[in-house]
């Protein structure tokens, strides 16, 4: 299971509490992960992704194992922890979201 | 008794904020959707109870709540049986795709930019919604980048009526201040087939067919910042209102000027008459008296704050002209706030009651019309829009 923490907005949109876990189908890559959260969430298409071009939202930042994965091709493998579930997938809003 | 309901959207967040017909003690639910944008809500004439709003963010997007229960409580339309908001654009989806299709026939690629140049159409949010009239599941959308969007079914797949922005006019639309945006949305009570809507700063337009094809109505407009002053669009309308028993009868309130049409927008005359500055964003009719109207008078350009310091609504009982400034209980020194112009509304009782916010977050009520007025919430966030409801 991979563990994903939303920012403080989605998790009030998509009516949870602390972090969010996910069984994803086929390699574990960022694309998957947010098909997958999406397809538990459908409150969720779009604000994470615009609906228009599927990028990521400009404001939105994509953080793992203390390494910024926001520009990393959407289909590149997730870092082993993620994967192994012993590290999060933080989806964080922008600094200035404060 | 009569009761009421006042819909606030602010920077921050939704309030719903109720009385009952006396309007003396007021009730205030919220925050609803806190932390967001929430540029508009309103309520369907024809089941009070159903209320439409817009929350948005600049990080999340757009969000359209619906309420079945008069806002006490809220759900995201859509849901688990929403379409794809991936879908084509063209068909229907729960995002707000613009309508790119060959049948629209129109290269829809790109407006104006504020210099003159090419800019491509992107969505922003949604400035308005607008229910129908009879069917609380027809609900209109008034978004930015300028556009009009239609939803049958209570708002969970919306499409464009391309045919607006599919007008000769659109590649050359150009952003006001505010960006380039459809804030109003008028549904003619006597023709189900006519409507008007607003844009900043392309102007107004008119369609007669239920939103099919649609020309701009902006004859009689003199707007400085364009090339040609009286150009057939590019003009900046803040707000245009109209009373339901006179639906020819359009009053706006234009970047500079308040405007009169007793044609259906074919042809303008200005009534700023004697107000202290005839620029401004807010605009409505009393319920009872057509030929009755408000306005806020906001210094400008770019204060964007009342003259003076003090705080007047200015009300002209003969259909613009004549103004008088209504002062009782707003504040009359080291006011330096403002009133959007979707934030003014007002209710159906007798007599007609006015409602107001502003950007420093006071909702002002009179219950007299506009004679006297006070605050009934006044520590709220920056106020974006009010909407009333009377109740039976």
């Amino acid at each position: 299971m991979i563990r994903v923490v939303l920012p403080a907005h989605l998790r009030t949109l998509a009516r949870v509490g602390g972090e969010v876990m996910l069984a994803v189908d086929g390699a574990p890559t960022l694309a998957a992960v947010l098909d997958a959260l999406e397809r538990r969430y459908p409150v969720l298409r779009g604000t994470i992704r615009d609906p228009a071009t599927r990028r990521r939202r400009p404001l939105l930042r994509f953080f793992a194992c203390e390494r910024d994965l926001s520009h990393e091709p959407l289909d590149a493998p997730l870092p082993e922890p993620v994967v192994a579930g012993r590290e999060p997938l933080l989806i964080v809003g922008a600094m200035a979201g404060g | 008794m009569s009761s009421v309901r006042v819909l606030v959207g602010t920077r921050k967040g939704a309030f719903v904020l109720t009385s009952d017909g006396r309007r003396d003690r007021w009730a205030v639910d919220g925050p609803h959707f806190a932390g967001w944008e929430v540029y508009h809500l309103k309520g369907s004439a024809a089941d009070p109870d159903r209320l439409y709003a817009s929350q948005s963010s600049g990080w999340f997007g757009q969000i359209i709540q619906r309420s079945s229960d008069g806002g006490r409580t809220w759900e995201v339309t859509g849901g688990e049986k929403v379409p794809d908001p991936y879908d084509p654009p063209g068909s229907a989806g729960s995002a707000f795709l613009y309508d790119t299709s060959p049948e629209v026939g129109r290269p829809l690629g790109t407006h104006q930019w504020y210099d003159g140049t090419p800019h491509p159409w992107e969505f922003k949010r949604v400035w308005h919604l607008e229910p129908s009239l009879a069917d609380p599941d027809l609900v209109y959308a008034g978004v930015e980048d300028a556009a009009l969007f239609r939803s049958a079914d209570g708002g969970r797949t919306w499409q464009e009526l391309a045919g607006l922005r599919g007008h000769d006019s659109g590649p050359h639309w150009q952003p006001g201040a505010g960006g380039l945006c459809l804030h109003t949305i008028l549904l003619d009570p006597a023709d189900a087939s006519r409507m008007f809507v607003a844009i900043s700063a392309a102007g107004a337009f008119r369609t007669d067919d239920g939103g099919q094809t649609w020309r701009p109505i902006n004859r009689g407009l003199r707007s400085d910042g364009i090339p040609d002053p009286d150009a057939e669009v590019g003009h900046c309308v803040h707000r245009i209102a109209m009373h339901r028993s006179r639906p020819e009868v359009l009053f706006m309130q234009k970047h500079w000027d308040v405007m009169r049409s007793d044609d259906a927008g074919e042809s303008w005359r200005e009534v700023s008459g004697n107000l202290p500055t005839d620029f401004g964003f807010a605009l409505d009719v009393h319920a009872h008296e057509p030929e009755t109207i408000y306005v806020v008078p906001i210094k400008s350009d770019s204060e964007h704050y009342p003259p003076d310091g003090k705080l007047r609504v200015y009300r002209s009982r003969t259909g613009g002209g004549e103004w008088e400034a209504l002062t009782s209980g707003l504040p009359q020194r080291d006011c330096y706030v403002n009133v959007l112009r979707d934030a003014m509304a007002v209710d159906a009782l007798e007599p007609c009651g006015v409602y107001f916010g502003t950007t420093g977050g006071q909702v002002y009520a009179s219950a007299d019309a506009g004679d006297t007025w006070r605050p009934i919430v006044r520590d709220l966030p920056a106020v974006l829009s009010v909407e009333v409801q009377t109740l039976p």
